[in-house]
């Protein structure tokens, strides 16, 4: 039974949630949106920086547990440069993989994000790993395509 | 760790069905009983049999079930009255729980009070369902809601609580122990103040009724609330006491059956106590479930519940700080049933997770009291809350689970 938790507190999702990348505020960001999980009152803060359709930096503030940590940290990581699209894309295969539908063949590849697997079986915990997914979306969709000046005033 | 505690966990453990039983291949460890305890046969079996064989509305048929339910039903307000030693059964309201007794007395007492200006006392350590009615109330008439406010212990700071009771105050309502921090407050000593200022006091016994004898003469309160769920009784029933004089002054708190004489549509004449505040086909069930669950209670003997619960929550807190890393929020001279904790560097819901795993229910959260995470400057605590069937090596497992926390995530 103890390797089920061992299954969840990976050794990469460990190391992100002590060592946060990207955990700051982006200064010049495009976009920024607050995810809050009233259940457990983990708050964070995504903020974007876009190239035309393409995500040039991200970073994010928060205070939240292990797994929403870990999954801020690694998302600002592997979102780099990638689409719109993209990041739509992943975001579905995220998904399925961390409510355990399973990643489609057609899915984009996950890579690193292959850690949060485990999450699929601690149900309430499901929650934690996509908040930051969540926040992504909102924080994209204040961003007119093409992105102009007057979004950064979203930003706070 | 006396013998005769022990054996009182121990005995009485086998009263309970739903504690036998394993989660992740462990023995369930049951430590989040201040958010709901767990219920003895004698309250199950009270439910079943009034669906059973007494199953029909109440006060309102001659035919024989009726009789026999109604007869249930009411006992079990005597064995509340008796509970809270309170003078007179009709001073005892069947609600849905402390919420909702909190509530009527908002709606009902204090709210018609309440000019521009006026204010209503509370404490820091107040759970949401002692500060939101007060809230709502407050913003549609103008008045306010002050704080008295708590130290680093989680102790109340007495003489600023009293000396908030001014001119302008026309109610105090009070956590007797509070569920996130376990500090219990000197209510009776409350009491004497508001009411030596003339201000009349509610006082919310959610956290104190399972753990210690209630005696609403000798608090002096004007209204005391309860939870039937965490009296190892069933959920969705609960009790609020009122001093009759108050009681009969309110008018209702919602209309329907049973708390009318007459009704034409001209005019309705409202019924007398208790009945004016019990509106609607009340949870017969519940009610007759929470007077055996009051019984059980009686029978096992609160002072022993107490010493017993004393005596593991010392034993845990002693134990717990062995921990390295481990910090425990809520430190007054005065605490029962609650050990709320944190751990270095470790969010309070991984700890939930991994104890979990381990067979272990805490709580992980805030506890529904967002303002005492905010005056101690953490978002949430993991917190173990005892009842009189928890044993000292639940206690162990704990522990055990706790190193296992720190062993993946320290
Ligand atoms: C101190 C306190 N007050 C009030 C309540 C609300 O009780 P209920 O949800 O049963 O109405 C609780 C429950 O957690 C509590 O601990």
């Amino acid at each position: 039974m103890t390797s089920d938790v061992k299954e969840l507190y990976q050794q990469l999702i460990v190391d992100h949630s002590k060592s946060p990348r990207n955990c700051r505020v982006l200064e010049g960001a495009d976009a920024s949106a607050e995810g809050h999980n009233p259940l457990c009152g983990d708050r964070v803060t995504l903020f974007v920086k876009l190239e035309g359709d393409r995500v040039k930096d991200l970073s994010f503030q928060g205070n939240g547990c292990a797994i929403s940590t870990a999954s801020a940290s690694l998302l600002t990581e592997v979102l780099k440069g990638k689409t719109r699209a993209e990041a739509e894309a992943l975001f579905t295969s995220f998904h399925d993989l961390v409510t355990g539908h399973g990643a489609k063949d057609s899915g984009p590849e996950l890579g690193k994000l292959k850690v949060f697997a485990g999450v699929s079986e601690f149900p309430v915990r499901v929650k934690c790993a996509t908040l930051v997914w969540h926040t992504l979306r909102a924080a994209l969709a204040r961003v007119q395509q093409p992105a102009t000046d007057a979004d950064a005033a979203h930003a706070r | 760790m006396t013998a005769a505690t022990a054996t009182l966990a121990e005995r009485i453990r086998r009263d309970f069905p739903a504690l036998d039983q394993t989660v992740h291949g462990r023995p369930l460890v049951y430590l989040d009983n201040a958010a709901t305890a767990q219920k003895p046969r004698a309250v199950l079996d009270a439910i079943t049999g009034y669906y059973a064989g007494d199953c029909a509305n109440i006060h309102r048929g001659i035919h024989t079930l009726s009789e026999r339910a109604t007869e249930a039903y009411e006992g079990a307000r005597g064995k509340a009255q008796r509970f809270l030693k309170a003078p007179e059964a009709r001073e005892i309201i069947f609600v849905r729980g402390t919420t909702e007794g909190i509530n009527l007395v908002a709606h009902s007492f204090v709210r018609p009070r309440l000019k521009p200006g006026d204010e209503i006392l509370i404490t820091a350590m107040e759970h949401h369902s002692n500060i939101v009615p007060w809230q709502i109330i407050a913003g549609e008439t103008g008045a306010s809601l002050r704080v008295a406010p708590i130290d680093d212990h989680g102790e109340l700071i007495l003489d600023r609580f009293e000396r908030m009771i001014g001119p302008r105050t026309k109610f105090v309502s009070v956590t007797q122990v509070s569920n996130a921090l376990g500090t219990v407050n000197p209510v009776a000593d409350m009491v004497a103040m508001a009411h030596a200022r003339g201000v009349p006091v509610l006082v919310d016994g959610a956290q104190a009724a399972p753990h210690r004898k209630v005696d609403v003469q000798a608090l002096g309160c004007d209204f005391y609330a309860f939870s039937g769920h965490k009296v190892y009784g069933p959920t969705g029933v609960g009790v609020l006491y009122g001093k009759a004089g108050l009681l009969d002054a309110m008018p209702p708190y919602q209309g329907g059956g049973d708390m009318i004489r007459s009704v034409t549509f001209e005019k309705t004449e409202f019924n007398g106590l208790p009945y004016k505040f019990e509106a609607g086909t009340p949870d017969i069930a519940g009610v007759i479930g929470l007077g055996a669950a009051l019984d059980y209670v009686g029978k096992i003997g609160l002072d022993n519940i107490a010493a017993h619960e004393g005596e593991l929550l010392r034993y845990a807190t002693d134990e717990v700080l062995k921990v390295p890393g481990v910090r425990i929020i809520g430190t007054a001279p005065k605490k029962e049933g609650v050990l709320s904790f944190v751990v270095d560097g470790v969010h309070p819901h991984d700890v939930g997770t991994i104890l979990d795993r381990e067979g272990i229910a805490v709580r992980a959260g805030h506890h529904c009291a967002q303002p005492v995470m905010a005056r101690f400057g953490i978002p949430a605590t993991a917190r173990a809350s005892f009842a009189a069937y928890n044993t000292f090596e639940e206690v162990d497992a704990l522990v055990r689970g706790i190193r296992k926390v720190k062993e993946i995530l320290g």
